[in-house]
């Protein structure tokens, strides 16, 4: 199975919605590469903490945030806007419903973590990187001075399946 | 064990149980517009996969940027249009007969009690309202609901809200989702079906039903519902008249899908609508919600009337019942825009035009529009909008304008006054 992991962004914020990963205005592209330069484009945390233009985020590999991450819009467009970025991988306390099957839907990951979790996650200091192990359940963080978090999480067996597949399409194209 | 009617609708639909906890159900109505649909038909294109299904089970509709403003909302149009054609997909609603698809779909009769219905659409939860279970889903769902006719969900948890009191004048539909969502918080009734039942929603009729449902998502639901009664049939008549004998006969049959007095609900919600005040929203989620009287004062430069949520008949002639006489404050912009093209007559038979005309608004075409910032209303940095549709995010009708969310009322009232105000002072 796909190895999924890598340098990890965190922003500190409950119910970011998919207007705020990727605004309307960009709906009308009809390329998932289009999206690529306006990733969180409008998301202002209230302590200044997050730039959509820095060098952080284009890092990134991973997303960790706190609870209900993509509620409101449908569009899929905001699980695109992550990919093209090369973030496969979102960790929150939870997600909003048609995101979160969004992301299975493309063969990518949304990994519930519990709150408790989550918060050790943030406490890490300096730069960290995430690794997800499907088989384990295991989330494992790594900080640049060696410092490491491990956490288990679970998946839906049929969100497993999805990514294992490649994503809904192909796992429906198979089966139905 | 009873079942909810979400319950029942499931079962009825099931194709496969890819593993426990899982349903891949057949779909009854796959509905598309022009923003999440041509990305979906470039895909199968680009895969060899370009058919459908069923293509009298698919509805298409240009309604939220229409007409295009720009070269990209054409060619998003036309994408849609030449597939509408190619596969020979009748119900295909383009400019002169489209509006807004979670208005339109429902007046054309295409959601029946029972159904499944998808659409790459969050707000398509609305069309719960008449006894079906109707889902938003994204791009891939939408290429597969196109291709085969399936989609997947978890097994179905519902909450049951239990609205009952007496609706006090001035008080709506819109006012009571807002005071649900507020309760619930944006992701309280995530993966849950909402299912609204209770003596204030047997006595509503199916456009405030659907403004209810509409904002389930708005907490997170996966659906709102409603039991389908006498209501619904009548609303259905014109459409359902060859498969019964009577009305009777219709309400008799929908009971079917009715929720079973033992039915098991994962959790419980109960609203007394009494003393409910009007609701309006302040911040940027829709749970931050207040009694209007709290906002009173609020200056506004825009007034947005329209949408999914609240651009139907009823609320255009609840809003003119306030602007009826009157005018819009001088420094506001009032904005009307009727969800349909068969609302838009209406409301000219009715002479509501003219009174929202004589007041000073500006009647623009069925369109989604401003309500998601991309055309038709788009407000400046700093600007803010008192409006009838369903999201008060950041950015959402323009980066750095305010929205407050509010029924139509609330939103004729802002008009006259230029500021957030109780509706009921206007009301005799």
């Amino acid at each position: 199975m796909k190895r999924f992991g890598g340098r990890a962004i965190f922003i500190d914020r409950s119910d970011i919605n998919t207007d705020e990963i990727i605004p309307a205005k960009y709906l009308t592209e009809i390329s998932k590469k289009a999206l690529q330069p306006h990733l969180l484009e409008d998301l202002r945390l209230e302590d200044g903490s997050f730039d959509p233009a820095s060098e952080e985020l284009r890092q990134a590999r991973v997303l960790v945030t706190r609870a209900n991450f993509g509620c409101g819009s449908s569009r899929e467009h905001a699980v695109w806007a992550l990919e093209v970025n090369d973030i496969n991988v979102v960790i929150a306390e939870s997600f909003a419903r048609i995101f979160r099957q969004n992301m299975f839907n493309c063969g990518i990951l949304a990994v519930e973590l519990e709150a408790a979790d989550i918060q050790r996650l943030f406490a890490l200091d300096g730069e960290v990187t995430i690794d997800v192990d499907l088989e384990s359940g295991e989330v494992t963080a790594t900080t640049s001075s060696g410092e490491t978090v491990c956490c288990r999480f679970a998946l839906n067996p049929f969100d497993r399946e999805l990514v294992a597949a490649g994503g809904w399409l192909n796992y429906a194209d198979q089966h139905y | 064990m009873g079942q909810t009617i979400a319950e029942k609708i499931f079962a009825a639909h099931l194709r496969d149980t890819p593993t426990p906890g899982n349903m891949v159900l057949d779909i009854d109505v796959v509905m598309c517009h022009e923003i999440t649909t041509p990305i979906a038909i470039m895909d199968l294109m680009d895969k060899g996969m370009d058919r459908v299904f069923d293509p009298t089970k698919i509805k298409a509709v240009i309604d939220h940027v229409t007409p295009p403003k720009d070269s990209k909302t054409a060619t998003q149009a036309k994408i849609m249009r030449d597939w509408a054609r190619r596969h020979g997909i009748r119900d295909f609603f383009d400019i002169g007969r489209n509006g807004v698809c979670h208005a339109l779909f429902p007046e054309k009769g295409f959601i029946r009690p029972g159904y499944t219905v998808i659409m790459g659409d969050s707000h398509t939860c609305t069309h719960g309202a008449f006894g079906a279970f109707a889902a938003g889903i994204g791009t891939t769902d939408l290429e597969v609901g196109i291709l085969k006719g399936v989609c997947a969900f978890r097994e179905p948890q519902s909450m049951l809200v239990e609205v009952t009191g007496e609706m006090p004048r001035g008080v709506v539909a819109k006012d009571i989702i807002l005071h649900i969502i507020k309760t619930l918080t944006v992701g309280g009734a995530t993966d849950m079906v909402m299912e609204f039942r209770g003596p204030v929603i047997e006595k509503m009729n199916m456009a405030s039903r659907m403004t209810l449902c509409n904002m389930s998502v708005e907490a997170g639901a996966t659906s709102g519902i409603c039991l389908p009664d006498r209501v619904t049939a009548e609303y259905l008549w014109p459409f359902i008249g060859d498969a019964y004998d009577s009305i009777d006969a219709a309400v008799e049959d929908f009971r079917r899908w009715h929720s079973d007095a033992d039915a098991v609900y994962a959790q419980t919600l109960s609203i007394d609508v009494s003393s409910l005040e009007p609701q309006v929203t302040f911040d940027y989620k829709p749970d931050c919600v207040r009694d209007v009287s709290d906002m009173a004062g609020t200056r506004v430069d825009q007034v947005y009337i329209g949408s999914c949520t609240n651009g139907r008949i009823e609320d255009i002639r609840e809003a003119a019942s306030i602007l009826k006489g009157r005018r819009v404050a001088d420094h506001v912009r009032g904005i009307l825009t009727p969800a349909t093209p068969d609302i838009y007559s209406r409301a000219l038979d009715e002479g509501l035009i003219r009174i929202f005309m004589d007041a000073g608004f500006c009647v623009l075409n069925p369109t989604c529009g401003a309500c998601l910032g991309m055309s038709s209303g788009v407000l400046a940095e700093g600007e803010v909008c008192a409006s009838t549709t369903n999201r008060n995010f950041n950015g959402r009708m323009g980066k750095g304008g305010m929205v407050h969310l509010m029924s139509p009322y609330s939103a004729a009232a802002a008009a006259v006054t230029g500021e957030i105000t109780d509706p009921r002072q206007f009301l005799d």
